[in-house]
């Protein structure tokens, strides 16, 4: 039955994927020479005006120009025309390093908070101010301030994935059950020990579901940022194709930005899965 | 007597009213030398030979008369080669045209992909740093005020900048103040007024009232001759239509989207519009104001203290790429160098209709001005003095400004003069013009009458 249902369902995303082609491609058809002009006015002219060609790309110019960045990903053309491989690397090391500064911090310290009622209430107000704030409005003043603009990138990164990893594992910790707690105080468990083979494990499922949040504003976040700054990273990728009015290559970089999301969701659904038990 | 005239003319001329013997008074030859302003020499080699030929047989023979003599006797070439027996021309011309070693090789120059750029960009693949001792890596940048933030953070040592920007910088308006200074403008002219193709029957601007324009930058010659221009029809800028602040690409596509109903922006630009059928050139800033600035090549006053040399030898590699890029000759070669997604990326036939001045006008025509965008790097200090007058008339500038102070300080006339001519060039002998714009003369003299002349302007 289960096998039935996962080929229908796949029969159906299928038939989706093909319709949507479909009438994407119809769509986007060219609707043949528009107006009459002189031979040697057309050829200064795009096709777009030339042959009524739509702005929009169809699935067939996407596709084939999909190839043609697949085949060669890593190529180097210099600091400004880099391959898609070489960019998504770049974001992708970006992403990694603020995300992984941010759990150096909101884990610890989500920890302390989850632990003490102190902190936690007098933590609170600063936490609730900076947790609704844009990522992007850190740039400027990031730019600013660092006076880096790919360290700017990374802080931003960084700012923005602390905070639900933050709130989750104070959360966790906050919300171990008393009795395990009340049955490690029974058995003379110190402070740490408690910590680590008590309340961590308890919390893990939450603060992995934090990390998972996490993981997805920080990648949402990236190609903004790299928007803004430029250089380097699939955000620039982004740019530099909008600059030259490429819908080809933005529609190419949306589709693998969506792709490379996915994958690192699915990176952390595992290891949350992995730390998940029954109550 | 003038440093560049060749010394190997026998049938020079020596006792004429000028001292290049061409003009019947001194007064005669300044104007010359003024309409020529920077004439190239055929090759930049060339011209570094000239240089240090000249000079050598200036030292050689002191007096004109005896040189006259020798040159008779034995013929130029021949006195040349003798030349050359005796002294190495050809080292002391690779040592000439290097100059002081630069303290700092590796340079990192942010540009915009705009064909303004174009003499920074080129010169990148075209070997124009390379040739003056530097390894310069030039960063395409998001946007105008990427740039400036970079420039201030040091990441760029040098940028290509917007005209107004290196005054406005320097002057603290929309940025911290901190000193910076413009060695070359990259280049003149170069923008224009596209209007969608909807409106194409609506040529008077007396009748935009209400429409909607995009400009690339609030401290731009974009947004300072669009104002001029509409004033000059009698529409308040500030009233009448709506100016927006929008990034090159997406004046296109709002354009298409009809969300917007014009845009006065950088040629590649506007001939991207036509190219895509979706507007046509109203003008070209052209004929606004013929030879007007429009991006300049700018960086830190601390950058050039701490770097002298390399700044100079920067400053040479524009000249020496604007130069070249002046020449309608080479500009089909420049098109394709800089069309890449290295650089600007942008399809070659738009970039080539920019630089050749031959285009498709939007409207089935094609249209021809070799002038549309040009290449000349003299910092006119009357430029920035102009500049300055429609900060004020706009009120981006309120309170007294010292027009004449500000602009020697941020455009380095004296210093692109003397680099100019050890170049072999022949810049300007002032540092000030008049000129016209939209038919009115400009004083530089009086900045203050000028602004007070305008009928429409933010009260200040």
């Amino acid at each position: 039955m289960t096998s039935s249902l996962r080929l229908r369902a796949g029969l159906v995303s299928i038939a989706l994927l093909a319709a949507f082609l479909g009438i994407w491609h119809l769509a986007t058809r060219s609707a043949g020479t528009t107006t009459t002009m002189s031979p040697e006015y057309a050829k200064l002219m795009g096709l777009t005006a030339t042959q009524g060609k739509s702005a929009m790309p169809g699935p067939l110019d996407v596709g084939a120009k999909l190839w043609e960045h697949l085949r060669r990903p890593f190529y180097d053309n210099g600091p400004n025309d880099k391959g898609l491989g070489i960019q998504l690397a770049y974001s992708i090391a970006r992403v990694g390093t603020g995300y992984l500064l941010a759990v150096l911090v909101a884990i610890p310290l989500g920890f302390l908070i989850g632990m003490s009622p102190l902190l936690s209430k007098a933590l609170d107000p600063f936490i609730q101010v900076l947790k609704p704030i844009s990522p992007l409005a850190w740039m400027p003043l990031a730019l600013y301030t660092i006076k880096d603009s790919s360290v700017s990138a990374i802080f931003v990164i960084f700012i923005c994935s602390i905070w639900p990893m933050l709130l989750n594992t104070v959360f966790g910790v906050a919300s171990v059950r008393k009795e395990w707690i009340n049955v490690a105080r029974t058995l003379e468990v110190g402070t740490v020990r408690r910590a680590f083979t008590v309340i961590l494990p308890a919390a893990a499922p939450t603060i992995l579901t934090g990390m998972r949040i996490s993981i997805g504003i920080a990648w949402l976040v990236i190609v903004a940022a790299e928007m803004l700054v430029g250089g380097t990273g699939i955000g620039y990728f982004v740019w530099n194709e909008w600059n030259n009015l490429s819908i080809t290559n933005v529609i190419i970089a949306i589709l693998l930005i969506g792709v490379v999301g996915m994958l690192l969701d699915q990176i952390l659904a595992r290891f949350t899965r992995m730390v998940t038990f029954p109550e | 007597m003038s440093t560049f005239d060749n010394p190997f003319d026998p049938d020079r001329n020596l006792r004429a009213g000028c001292a290049c013997g061409q003009h019947r008074s001194a007064a005669e030859h300044e104007q010359a030398a003024l309409a020529l302003r920077c004439q190239p020499a055929e090759s930049e080699e060339k011209r570094y030979e000239g240089v240090v030929a000249s000079a050598v047989m200036r030292a050689m023979f002191p007096q004109d008369m005896a040189r006259r003599a020798f040159l008779k006797s034995v013929g130029a070439s021949t006195a040349l080669a003798a030349l050359s027996q005796c002294f190495p021309l050809k080292t002391a011309t690779e040592v000439f045209a290097q100059a002081g070693a630069p303290e700092k090789k590796d340079l990192k120059v942010g540009f915009i992909p705009i064909t303004c750029a174009t003499p920074i960009i080129m010169a990148a693949p075209m070997g124009f740093y390379s040739k003056h001792g530097l390894n310069v890596e030039v960063v395409k940048t998001a946007g105008w005020a990427v740039i400036r933030d970079k420039t201030i953070n040091k990441e760029y040592d040098a940028a290509h900048m917007l005209a107004p920007m290196p005054i406005a910088i320097s002057l603290g308006l929309g940025a911290n103040a901190i000193p910076f200074a413009v060695p070359a403008i990259e280049n003149i002219n170069g923008q224009g007024i596209v209007l969608a193709t909807k409106h194409k029957d609506k040529r008077d601007p007396k009748d935009w009232k209400g429409l909607k324009f995009a400009i690339p930058f609030d401290y731009s010659m974009h947004n300072y001759l669009l104002r001029y221009y509409l004033a000059e029809h009698g529409l308040d800028p500030d009233t009448d239509v709506q100016l927006r602040s929008v990034p090159p690409p997406e004046m296109v596509a709002n354009l298409r989207a009809d969300n917007i109903d014009g845009f006065l922006a950088p040629d590649n630009i506007c001939q991207r519009a036509i190219y895509d059928g979706v507007g046509f050139m109203h003008l070209l800033s052209k004929e606004i104001w013929d030879g007007h600035p429009c991006c300049s090549f700018a960086a830190s006053r601390e950058f050039i203290t701490t770097a002298p040399n390399s700044f100079a030898a920067l400053t040479r590699a524009i000249v020496d790429a604007t130069a070249y890029a002046s020449k309608a000759e080479n500009r089909k070669q420049i098109a394709e160098a800089i069309a890449p997604a290295n650089y600007i990326n942008a399809p070659v036939t738009v970039l080539e209709q920019v630089l050749t001045g031959t285009y498709a006008d939007g409207l089935g025509g094609v249209k021809t001005d070799a002038k549309r965008v040009d290449f000349d790097p003299f910092p006119w200090q009357s430029f920035a003095v102009w500049m300055l007058t429609q900060m004020k008339r706009w009120g981006q500038i309120k309170g007294d400004v010292d027009y004449k102070a500000v602009a020697e300080q941020v455009y380095l006339a004296t210093d692109t003069k003397k680099l100019m001519t050890e170049m072999g060039l022949s810049p300007p002998a002032t540092a000030y013009k008049s000129f016209a714009v939209m038919g009115k003369n400009f004083d530089p003299a009086k900045p203050e009458d000028y602004l007070a002349s305008f009928k429409i302007k933010k009260g200040a």
